[in-house]
């Protein structure tokens, strides 16, 4: 077609390569992060539209079709509601994995049966990997959207089952490397890849989705890449290496978060700590406040600090939450929001829903910038959250979350739950926080009550 | 592929992580959904590989499973940087005005 098109290509791959960098490095702050995803969107125009040059493509039709399917279909996935992002980040590592895995199993079967043995290795990292992360993100993601039971299923010797389906998989992936020419063995291989991804999900709960949404990210990532040696393509191999390090350094971060050991998570051992010790009921009381007294000594602080926990957003509160903010803010209260890293379903979840929310981005703070803040603290609000406040895991080695990271809410001077009922929450353990001498419990759905706190807080203005 | 070709893939493989490893760990945890929904996007680049094989018509098998494969990665392109840039535009500092 044209002539030197292959170094056209080539420039504009090296020109995307750079530009997906400079993409994540945009990234690191709210004020240069927009800008970021424009220098992403450029690089995927401009290496798109050189692979369109490749002077091998002989049909363009099926192309165009599959472009604006594509299109199609990708409108909608990134229009929906931020709640719904979990399910939607999920579902897009699915596709990720989908393309990955199709184009490997293509490729093994043009080459096949005459593969180095290096070569069939990577592919059959690309096609394991990816087979995984294609049916582990439909679970999860049909998890989080509520389509599947959330569940965790877990029986015993299920560790081990799951090790013995990826060895398998593992062993076929060896025979093939050695032995290419047993090409009726490939689909076992991807088989049994899928129904891993399924097993690996099934002991899964909704508290472990942060976790286990990186870790399909860091499969993903490492699957492009794998894809990219087979394909020689260096911009593959970049955009999957950056796409595996953002993974695997969110899915160690939440894992630090969750108190996990990271091979634990590696392994797919999570989702069965959790069934420890629920015990010891003492008969301890809890004070309990209303609207009017929670809005008074709300008026009359200094520094409030809200922890949101991902009750908030089922209750959708967090309309109320900003309106509470405003109404304080006014009267000259300094209000900030303290964030623990795994709120929400996946990593930042809770930022993004603020935000949606119109708190400025500057009034979150992570849980290092918080922690500090406590003891200065007049009130820390909790609206949603449980085992991130749970003072146990600084204190009770015997508690099955000892040594998780925590906010220190016990520190401020008042503590404020709202809290449906005295249940203890999604991990089934006891919250000391709640019969603390500076707790007060406020009774109610999240966002009715905030909405009561609301009118006191006019209601006293008038007044006063 | 032949083993010059590897080393300098293996090459480019470890630097781009070291690169990813260096340039994320500076994104702050405010912007992490972010990070994961822009980083799923730019993983889509596979596109490229699945063009090739669909537009390189060698079988019926690689043009079906590209074609599939292409409509899989553009609905990742498409959605990913929408939605990034969505979440990206609710971020304001305070001060700013509201809508």
């Amino acid at each position: 077609m044209i002539p030197g098109s292959e170094q056209i290509i080539e420039i504009t791959y090296i020109v995307a390569a750079v530009l997906f960098i400079f993409s994540l490095k945009w990234l690191s702050s709210p004020a240069s992060a927009r800008r970021g995803v424009l220098a992403g969107e450029i690089g995927m125009a401009l290496a798109i539209a050189g692979t369109l040059l490749y002077r091998g493509i002989v049909d363009y039709k099926w192309l165009a079709i599959a472009l604006v399917l594509g299109a199609i279909i990708g409108v909608p996935l990134g229009n929906v509601g931020m709640t719904a992002v979990p399910q939607r980040t999920a579902l897009s590592h699915a596709f990720g994995a989908l393309c990955v895995t199709l184009v490997g199993t293509a490729e093994f079967y043009l080459r096949a049966p005459h593969i180095q043995p290096f070569m069939m290795s990577v592919l059959s990292l690309e096609v394991i990997l990816g087979g995984l992360t294609v049916t582990g993100s439909l679970m999860a993601a049909g998890k989080l959207q509520e389509i599947l039971p959330q569940r965790p299923i877990t029986y015993k010797g299920q560790n081990f089952v799951n090790l013995a389906v990826l060895a398998a998989a593992i062993g076929i992936a060896v025979y093939l490397v050695l032995h290419p020419e047993a090409m009726y063995l490939y689909p076992f291989m991807v088989g049994i890849a899928l129904v891993f991804g399924v097993m690996l999900i099934v002991p899964i709960g909704g508290a472990d989705m942060p976790t286990v949404i990186s870790l399909l990210n860091a499969y993903a990532g490492l699957s492009a890449a794998a894809m990219g040696f087979v394909l020689n393509s260096k911009l593959l191999i970049v955009a999957g290496a950056l796409d595996g390090a953002s993974g695997f350094i969110l899915s160690v971060n939440m894992s630090k978060a969750m108190n996990r050991s990271f091979t634990n998570v590696l392994f797919g051992a999570f989702g069965q700590v959790q069934t420890a010790a629920a015990g010891a009921a003492e008969t301890r009381t809890a004070r309990s406040a209303t609207a009017e007294e929670a809005a008074s000594i709300l008026s009359a602080a200094n520094k409030v600090v809200i922890v949101p926990g991902y009750g908030m957003a089922v209750a959708q509160a967090q309309h109320k939450v900003r309106e509470l903010y405003d109404a304080l803010t006014k009267r000259g209260v300094d209000v900030k929001f303290g964030i623990h890293p795994v709120a929400g379903r996946m990593p930042g979840h809770m930022n993004v829903l603020l935000a949606e929310a119109d708190i400025p981005y500057d009034k979150l703070m992570d849980m290092e910038e918080a922690n500090p803040d406590f003891p200065q603290t007049d009130v820390a609000l909790i609206i949603g959250a449980n085992d991130v406040t749970n003072p146990a895991a600084r204190t009770d080695t015997g508690s099955p979350i000892y040594g998780m990271p925590i906010l220190d809410v016990d520190k401020a001077r008042t503590v404020m739950v709202i809290k449906r009922s005295m249940n203890p929450g999604f991990a089934g353990i006891d919250n000391p926080l709640y019969y603390l001498d500076n707790t007060l419990m406020l009774f109610g759905d999240a966002k009715a009550f905030v909405g009561s706190i609301l009118r006191e807080l006019s209601g006293g203005g008038a007044h006063g | 592929m032949n083993k010059a070709d590897l080393i300098n893939s293996l090459y480019v493989f470890i630097l781009a992580a070291f690169i990813g490893f260096e340039v994320i760990r500076r994104v702050s945890p405010l912007l992490h959904t972010p990070l994961m929904s822009l980083t799923n996007a730019l993983d889509a680049i596979a596109v490229v590989g699945a063009i090739i094989l669909a537009g390189e018509h060698k079988t019926t098998l690689s043009t079906v499973l590209g074609t599939i494969a292409i409509v899989a990665a553009t609905s990742n392109v498409v959605g990913g940087f929408i939605i990034t840039d969505r979440m990206l535009r609710m971020f304001k500092p305070s001060g700013t005005k509201k809508p």
